[in-house]
């Protein structure tokens, strides 16, 4: 069931939260540390269960991948409510700290990704697939073969 | 009969935010792929129509969220805050390849770090240049250039002056503007291409609006990898900024 995969994906996002919230209480921060972060750890290890256990079934994984393309739209929505007039207004002080940091950090990304780079310039299934997803163009991807797991007439208490 | 739109409009708030960044994505693929010939990305369009549409509603309402301000569209605050946003990045974790996140993982701890120390050191320089003296401004400002909420969080806890904790404020916020529309146009000088130097990129930009707004434009399947270390970088620079970084600011201005 569809509902499975988005309680998963609920679930590991409280966790992580919360744990990213026990985190900067334990190092006295008045913050949540890589809350979001760990819940990502969190749901990338129950996939690797589900799929070890032959569990991953389609309504589980159409519960998260939904989430997953409405990605892009949901940061447009957040683009559209920044405080951008104060961006804009910053001034001269705003600008140059703002500017010089992102030059200095871009150059250092293109500095660390170049660092133990391997040759294969090919992205890995897995990587395009995500890409394909989040993207929101799936149907451009052969379609799995159907799972005999989400066959409609399986039981319905089929667990997540 | 307007009113009575508006009035489902304000009702269905949620509703009415899916349908009109529908629309909004719907005419920024049309544009990039006619008016650019699909060599800009729609999303990276329609961020920045978004970031336009904000600019003027802020202008219109006085207020600090944009669109999201207006009462028609306040459904789009709740759409694009914190909390489905984060819920769409922990989702995008599903997509992750575990072995290819693993092997950058070191590279990530090195990005956090450089992210974090980089920005506050340009944003304490330029603080001194403009002529603040005192650590605790110095120290603010700094921390404003890390992302904006390690520089309000960093204010607070130092009893930083209110205009200097706005200034703060709007560096990090100028930040994450930049880097939503910067990364796309610089992506391929910088290699930005694979999920190695996405983790590297979300380590070092650390904001995580502008790192998820940078990556949906250039290239969603990197958008796990970076979203993975932008998340940890608010919270070691709300770590950092009131502490260590205050310390060593003091034990250099006096």
């Amino acid at each position: 069931m569809t509902i499975f995969g988005v309680a998963l994906l609920a679930l590991c996002t409280l966790i992580g939260v919360f744990l990213g919230d026990l985190l900067g209480v334990a190092l006295g921060v008045k913050a949540n540390v890589g809350g979001v972060g760990l819940a990502m750890i969190l749901l990338i290890a129950a996939r690797s269960w589900l799929v070890a256990k032959g569990k991953l079934g389609h309504g589980v994984k159409l519960g998260v991948e939904f989430w997953s393309t409405m990605y892009i739209p949901i940061v447009v929505a957040m683009a559209a409510q920044q405080n951008v007039v104060a961006a804009v207004r910053g001034g001269p002080i705003v600008l140059i700290a703002a500017t010089v940091s992102l030059l200095l950090c871009f150059g250092c990304v293109a500095l660390l990704g170049r660092f133990g780079r391997r040759e294969e310039a090919e992205a890995s299934e897995q990587v395009r697939h995500g890409g394909a997803v989040i993207a929101g163009d799936i149907d451009d991807t052969p379609a799995p073969a159907p799972r005999p797991l989400s066959a409609p007439h399986s039981r319905p208490g089929t667990k997540a | 009969m307007l009113h009575m739109i508006e009035h489902v409009f304000v009702e269905q708030s949620l509703v009415a935010a899916f349908a009109v960044v529908g629309a909004l994505m719907l005419i920024s693929n049309f544009a990039g792929k006619t008016l650019t010939a699909g060599r800009v990305h729609g999303s990276a369009i329609a961020i920045v129509l978004g970031l336009v549409l904000a600019y003027v509603a802020g202008l219109y309402t006085g207020g600090k969220k944009g669109v999201a301000d207006l009462p028609v569209f306040a459904g789009i605050g709740l759409m694009g805050g914190a909390m489905l946003r984060d819920f769409a990045i922990v989702a995008t974790a599903f997509e992750v390849d575990v072995v290819e996140a693993k092997r950058a993982g070191l590279l990530g701890v090195v990005a956090l770090a450089l992210g974090t120390i980089i920005p506050f050191v340009v944003g304490a320089l330029t603080a001194v240049a403009f002529g603040y003296t005192d650590a605790v401004s110095i120290t603010t400002i700094g921390a404003g250039a890390v992302t904006y909420i390690v520089g309000p969080v960093t204010g607070a806890a130092l009893g930083a002056d209110s205009a200097v904790m706005a200034l703060s404020i709007a560096t990090g916020v100028t930040k994450a503007v930049m880097v939503m529309v910067g990364t796309p146009l610089v992506a391929k000088l910088i290699g930005l291409d694979n999920p190695r130097s996405a983790m590297a990129f979300g380590g070092l930009m650390g904001t995580v609006s502008g790192v998820a707004g940078g990556l949906a434009a250039t290239d969603p399947k990197l958008v796990p990898y970076g979203a993975l270390t932008a998340t940890f970088h608010t919270g070691i620079g709300c770590l950092v900024g009131p502490s260590l970084f205050y310390l060593i600011v003091r034990a250099i201005v006096g």
